[in-house]
Parts: structure tokens; sequence; C-alpha cells
């Protein structure tokens, strides 16, 4: 890249070693390993039912694979849960959007920031001064997530009632409300338009430089994905058959082959 | 709108300020009989208090559970026995003790949501509601070893005074609910109550954010059970005057839960509204039939009638407002706004032209 990048690509933070994942006798994933490191927006791909999605609900610790190791900031985890990898700072967006439909957005950010919340129930209920402090300072950030994503005008809606490009961009704000140093992205542009997709990289792209948030995304928009990762890994059947940047992951054969079509 | 004092805000004051007028001074002046205290007033804040327990653990963490009167027993043989036996903790705090040993069943009935959830859930609460009654049935310590199944309650002291007449014990009533409303507002506007909203509309999400499954559940069901405990011991001190387990069967929780449905899931203000309008729809079917009848109709089937209209109620308001009673006033309210807005603007511009 011709830019210079604030945060200069680092070391591995994330790494995923060897993972297999079966479903009764279904193999979901089998072998599998790749790493993400600091910084970077890593992309990962793959026809549908390649596994990419169970990909990342094992880093995240929703499915406990049988086999292999998650490894992140250094530390290999063995018991992982989501709640554990949203407290080392891994957070995540859902593919079929996992909002709150009856809370506002600006309230569903806001739980975003729950590990910075540290007041406990009697506390809030007696709203001690501390509790003011920290709910101001929540919703400090919050609001400047809101106008980041340019959703100012419906913070106050529940979020049920938005159209689904908008329910995307409320839950990438909630990921981002974590802090997070890692932000996995499950199809973060699925049932977008062109406009909602490029707001949508543009967003992804920015949260990348100027925090410095690694992005692990999902996507099946070819376009999209060489445009804006740095590295690309490629899943077919549950294994990796292709790992690069997007140069080098566009002229391997088995990567045409498999996803992009043998050319007739 | 933003909040003025602690979480509410200026429309929040306004209301309070209007609840307290009538409920401190006008409803004390203008009403004398004590029939109203005793039979409508009172259980009607009892019966409020527990449905925001109901509302804490159901409507807002989303935990379907059916026991409430199981805990609102706890919570008053918990009170019969802490002023019997440790009569230096005075009324006040043997509530807030006997909250708490209702708060540690709950917890413990709490347990089975961290692995079952909807129906099943509420098939596995309702073994606070057996359990607690059996234990107090068994055990005769808890009703101090009297034979004769029903004990009166103590007399009311409070720093030395006694509460017994019926508007004391309504201003008893009042003052616990009204702060036990404020601190449970708090919670639900505040982090606290996010929480339990996550949990509620999407657990795993709410997982990934960092909220915690087993605390967040197990913290709704001790909150729930504190409220209703305190709510029961209110209940049989000052409403029923006696404590006898029977008063606290599955009818009562029942009778919560749909308060709790028909006042509006997710809403402090529904607690209010439901319970008002199942106390008081029987109160004024039994009006209608000795005034506007002359008692031509018989009891019995007045009775009847009501059980009849109520489930019909319900089943109107599942399909047309599941949100309940409270959403319906939101609505009307909104529908007002509009028309008074409209009607101005229509002025302003019919002005303009002029």
């Amino acid at each position: 890249m011709a830019i210079e990048r604030k945060f200069k690509i680092g070391k591995p933070i994330l790494e995923v070693k060897n993972i297999s994942l079966s479903f009764g006798g279904v193999k979901a994933i089998t072998d599998t390993s790749f790493d993400v490191l600091e910084h970077e927006v890593r992309a990962i791909i793959g026809p549908n039912g390649a596994g990419k999605s169970s990909m990342l609900n094992c880093i995240n610790g929703i499915y406990k694979p049988q086999q292999g190791t998650v490894s992140f900031k250094g530390k290999e985890i063995p018991n992982i849960t989501p709640n554990l990898m949203a407290q080392m700072g891994l957070s995540r967006t859902f593919q079929n959007l996992a909002l709150f439909k009856r809370m506002s957005v600006l309230d569903n950010i806001l739980v975003g920031r729950k590990l910075h919340t540290k007041t406990n129930f009697l506390e809030v209920a007696f709203q001690l001064p501390k509790v003011k402090k920290e709910e101001k300072i929540n919703r400090e950030r919050s609001e400047e997530i809101i106008s980041f994503l340019e959703i100012e005008d419906i913070k106050d809606t529940p979020v049920g009632k938005l159209p689904y490009g908008l329910q995307k961009k409320v839950e990438l704000g909630r990921a981002l409300a974590t802090d997070s140093s890692v932000i996995l992205l499950d199809e973060p542009m699925a049932g977008m338009n062109v406009e909602e997709k490029r707001d949508m990289c543009r967003f992804i792209l920015k949260v990348n430089d100027e925090l410095g948030t690694t992005m692990v995304l999902i996507e099946h928009d070819m376009g999209v994905v060489m445009d804006i990762s740095d590295r690309v890994v490629v899943l077919d059947y549950g294994k990796v058959i292709g790992d690069g940047t997007p140069d080098e992951v566009r002229s391997n054969q088995k990567v045409i082959d498999a996803y992009l079509g043998v050319e007739h | 709108m933003k909040p003025v004092f602690m979480t509410y805000t200026k429309k929040d004051l306004i209301n309070l300020a209007v609840c307290m007028v009538l409920s401190v001074l006008v409803i004390p002046t203008f009403i004398t009989t004590e029939y109203w205290y005793t039979s409508i007033l009172i259980p009607w804040l009892c019966l409020a208090l527990a449905t925001i327990g109901q509302q804490i653990v159901m409507g807002y963490t989303g935990q379907l559970a059916l026991g409430a009167a199981g805990f609102m027993a706890a919570g008053a043989f918990a009170m019969f026995n802490l002023i019997l036996r440790v009569p230096d903790l005075g009324f006040v705090g043997s509530l807030i003790v006997s909250g708490l040993i209702a708060a540690a069943f709950g917890i413990l009935f709490g347990l089975p949501s961290l692995k079952v959830r909807g129906i099943y859930l509420m098939v596995a609460t309702l073994a606070s509601q057996f359990f607690i009654i059996w234990m107090i049935d068994k055990f005769g310590w808890f009703k101090n070893y009297d034979s004769s199944g029903i004990i009166t309650a103590q007399d009311i002291v409070i720093l030395g005074k006694p509460f017994t007449t019926p508007l004391a014990m309504y201003f008893v009533c009042l003052a616990v609910t009204t702060v036990l409303t404020l601190l449970a507002m708090n919670m639900a506007r505040g982090s606290t109550g996010r929480n339990w909203m996550a949990v509620r509309d999407m657990d795993i999400a709410a997982e990934s954010m960092g909220v915690s499954l087993l605390r967040t559940k197990v913290q709704a069901f001790a909150i729930s059970a504190f409220y209703c405990g305190v709510a029961g011991a209110l209940f049989a001190f000052c409403y029923l005057k006696s404590l006898e387990p029977v008063a606290f069967d599955i009818k009562l929780s029942f009778k919560i839960l749909f308060m709790c449905i028909l006042g509006g899931l997710g809403t402090i203000n529904g607690a209010f509204i439901g319970a008002a309008f199942i106390l008081l729809f029987p109160v004024l079917l039994n009006a209608i039939g000795n005034n506007v009848f002359h008692g031509a109709i018989d009891a019995t089937i007045i009775s009847s009638i009501e059980q009849v209209i109520f489930g019909g109620l319900m089943i109107i308001f599942m399909i047309y407002e599941p949100l309940g009673m409270a959403k319906l006033w939101e609505n009307i309210k909104q529908k007002w706004k509009t028309k008074i807005s409209s009607s101005t603007n229509l002025k302003s511009s019919l002005g303009k032209k002029t």
C-alpha cells in the first residue's frame, strides 16, 4: 500500500492451529491452521458451507472444536468461552444479526460497553456518583461511535424496526463499543446494496486505520475482499486451500478452481 | 430526553410528583371508608411490588418463571419469625432481611435457568412454589408450632410507634413500594437493566459482549425474589394480617403472572396498571351487578362471568397488544399528542393565511 499506516502490521495476535470440528458425522472443519497479524484486515473466504462461520464460532468459543488450539495475544486458551474471549479483547458480529431487538440503537451499543462497566447492581440501584460518572463515559463513547457510523438520527429507535443494512451497522457499532483489539465480522456486507457496501468498507478501513483494530471478516463479495483485506485465507470443505495476499490468492490455481470457478 | 435527577427525566419527576400528591394527600383526604384501604389500595401496592419482581425476571430478563407466590411465602414467614425471634431488628430491618432470605431462595431456584429455558424453565421454577409451601407446612418451627394453621401476624411497630389503622398500614405499604419502585427503575434504566434485556433478546450475543449469563440470570432471580419476599411480608402483615401457607398457593403465582403480562412485559408502570386491573376488575363487575341489575344476577354467576371476561381479555391482549396495557397507554398518549399538535398546527397555519 502506498499510504503509510499509523498502525504497522505486527506479530501474530491470533493463531489457529490444527482445528478440527465436526457435528456428529459431518466434518465442518478439518485440520485448519492460519494466523492473524496485529492491525491487519484479514479475510476468510470460501464457497457456501466451507466452514467459515464455524471457524469464527470456534475462535470466539461458541463451538468447541474436537481438536486444535486457539492462541490469542500469545497465550494458548484451553477453555474458550465467548465471555472469556470478550474479556481478553475479542469482539464479533454475527451472520444472521444477533442484536437486542427490543432495545434502542444506543442501548445496544451501550451493552457493548459492558466490560468497561465495573459498578454492580446495588450501586446502580442507588445511583451512586461513580455509577453516574461511568455511565457518562460510556454514553459519550457510544455517542462517538454512533456519529462515527453516521446513525445519529436513529439512535433511539428500537433495533428490530430498522432495515437490514442499518442493523448491520449497529452490530458493527456494538462490537466497536467494546474497544476490542480484534473484531470478527461474520459477513458484514451480506444483503447490502452497492452503496451500503461501500459505506461499510469505508467504516471497516477507517476503524482499522484510526484505532488499529485487527479485523477478521468473512465476505462473499470478491471485489470487496480483494480491495480491503491485507491477507486472505481461502477455505473449501473445511480445509485451507489458499493463504496470502489478495494477489497471491487470486493467482492460486486451487482457489480459482474451487471458488472462482474454472473458466470456460 | 436528558435525565435531570438520577435516571429520571423531567417528565418522570412530574409523574412522580403527581403520583405522590395523589397517594399522600388526595387519597387520604377523600377516601375515608376503610374498605378501600384494606381491600383495594393495600393489596394493590403489595401485589404491584410482587409484579415488579416478576417483571424483573420475566419482562426484563426473559426467563419464564412461575413461583412468585412461593417467594412471597418465604418473605412472609421469614418476617414472622424475625419479628418473633429477633425483635431487635425492628420492622424495617426485618423486612429487608426477609427480602434477603427470599432472595436466597431465588438464587437456589434460579439455577435451573442456566440449563433450561422457556416453558421447561417455567415447570422447573414451579418447584419453588411447592417446595417453599411444603417446607413451611412440614416444619412446625416456621409457624412457631401453632396448631390452628392460621397465625395472626404481629402488629407493625416502627420506631416505637404502632401502625395498626388501615390508613397507617397504607402509608407503610406506600413508602416501601415507592422506594423499591424507584430502585427498580434505576436498575432497569441503568447498566444492570441493559444486561438483563440483552440476555432476554439475544443471549449468545450478550455473552460475546462479556455479559455473564450465569451472573445476570442469577442476579435477576435474586432481585426478583427479594421484591416478591418484601411484597409477601407486606401482603401478610398489612393485608391478610395473618399467615397461612394456603394464602400463597399457585393461584396467586398465576395472578401475578397475569398482572405482569396484562400490564406489559418489561415495564415498571405496567406492574401497577396490571395489578390495578386484576384487583379492580372483580370489584367493578360486582358493582355493576349490584347497582345496574340490583342483585338480579347471582354472585356466583358474576364470579363466573369474571373468569370468562378475564380469559377473553387475555387472548385479545396477546393477539393485539402483546406488550400489554402500559403500551396501550403509551399509544393513547401518543395519539393525543399528535392530535393536539396537528390541531395547533392547523390553527397556526389558518392564522397565517388570514
